[in-house]
């Protein structure tokens, strides 16, 4: 090798590494989740988040994630009538278990109970709390082990795609909305939102 | 149609009917039960309240196909002679005024008082509340409460 002819390798194999880094980076949302997200993946990571926050504060959602030991109803997130209480594990008080009127498919009347298997609010020792929360809030509360029942990111993404409990909101039964964006729609973003980081919003 | 095999007050019972028939009306139609009283038909008033497995729930919206193979027990099963506390505490305190919520309402007390030998008020309150009474009999089901779980505490 001549002298003339080594600045030109090292061009070249500097040129090489960077483009191969680059790749890296841009091939890696992985490597996102792991903290090393770019500032582009971040900004599409909260706006995933944003549109999966449309799903979680619909009533259908918000209704029984919520603080304190009563859980609400109706689009205006009312509360629950018949002064219903979380109690012990969740399924209510002796002689009102939630299942004494929640049976295990929807009612077909308007304004009677929806339904499926167990119904039931979250336990008093993991609540789940959304209600009065920020987005922000709720995308910390969501991610955070003791605030999330321990998920890791795949468990929460498991739980947002098959859980019956979640489908339930997209077939609530008569008379009650169903959240802004589709099921399928909702676990891509929320897919997207893992995939590039799950960062939360300001 | 189909066959549903229930145990109801203790004795078996097989009923030739619509899966989805509110449980309420095979006990009172089928098996003449009447008892159990229609309200509101969507689990609104607690008038329906029977036991299944020993958990109260509303008979009104609930199907009979998804009972089946269960021991119900409906207020003509409480007891064969009118021995539960709840009866005589009932009788004692003369709860009613026109009657029609009652066997509802003691359903769910006997269902509390099965899960909670010493109720607090509260506690009775929060079991209660989904049992409405138009007559306003609510002061005098807590006294009946109260004695009841007195009376099974007494009996043991």
């Amino acid at each position: 090798m001549t002298s003339r002819t080594q600045p030109r390798v090292l061009l070249f194999a500097c040129a090489a590494m960077l483009t191969l880094l680059a790749g890296i980076v841009q091939l890696s949302p992985r490597a996102s989740a792991r903290g090393q997200a770019s500032p582009g993946d971040n900004e599409k990571s909260m706006r995933a988040f944003r549109a999966v926050a449309s799903v979680l504060t619909s009533p259908r959602c918000l209704n029984c994630h919520v603080p304190g030991d009563s859980p609400l109803q109706g689009d205006d997130n009312h509360p629950h009538a018949m002064n219903v209480k979380r109690g012990l594990d969740g399924r209510g008080t002796p002689a009102m278990r939630c299942t004494n009127c929640h049976q295990a498919t929807n009612s077909s009347q308007l304004h009677a109970p929806p339904g499926r298997p167990d119904w039931r609010l979250p336990p008093p020792s993991m609540p789940l709390v959304w209600k009065g929360l920020s987005i922000a809030g709720i995308c910390r509360a969501l991610k955070d082990p003791a605030t999330n029942a321990g998920m890791t990111t795949s468990k929460l993404i498991e739980h947002v795609s098959e859980d019956p409990f979640v489908n339930w909101a997209w077939n609530p039964g008569p008379g009650r909305t169903v959240p802004p964006l589709s099921h399928d729609e909702f676990v891509s973003r929320f897919k997207e939102w893992i995939e590039t980081g799950a960062a939360c919003p300001e | 149609m189909a066959t549903i095999r229930l145990i109801v007050n203790n004795k078996p019972k097989e009923l030739n009917i619509d899966p989805a028939t509110p449980l309420l009306w095979a006990l009172r139609e089928q098996l003449g039960l009447t008892g159990t009283k229609f309200g509101c038909g969507m689990a609104l008033c607690g008038a329906c309240t029977v036991h299944v497995d020993g958990n109260a729930i509303r008979s009104c919206v609930t199907p009979v196909g998804a009972v089946a193979g269960t021991r119900i027990t409906t207020i003509e099963g409480l007891s064969a002679d009118r021995s539960h506390p709840v009866q005589q505490a009932w009788l004692e305190v003369q709860v009613p005024q026109c009657g029609y919520c009652q066997p509802g309402q003691m359903m769910s007390a006997a269902a509390l008082l099965a899960a909670n030998a010493n109720p607090s008020d509260a506690d009775i309150d929060d079991a209660m509340a989904g049992n409405l009474c138009r007559c306003g009999t609510y002061a005098r089901i807590r006294k009946a409460i109260h004695m009841a779980a007195e009376l099974a505490r007494s009996a043991k």
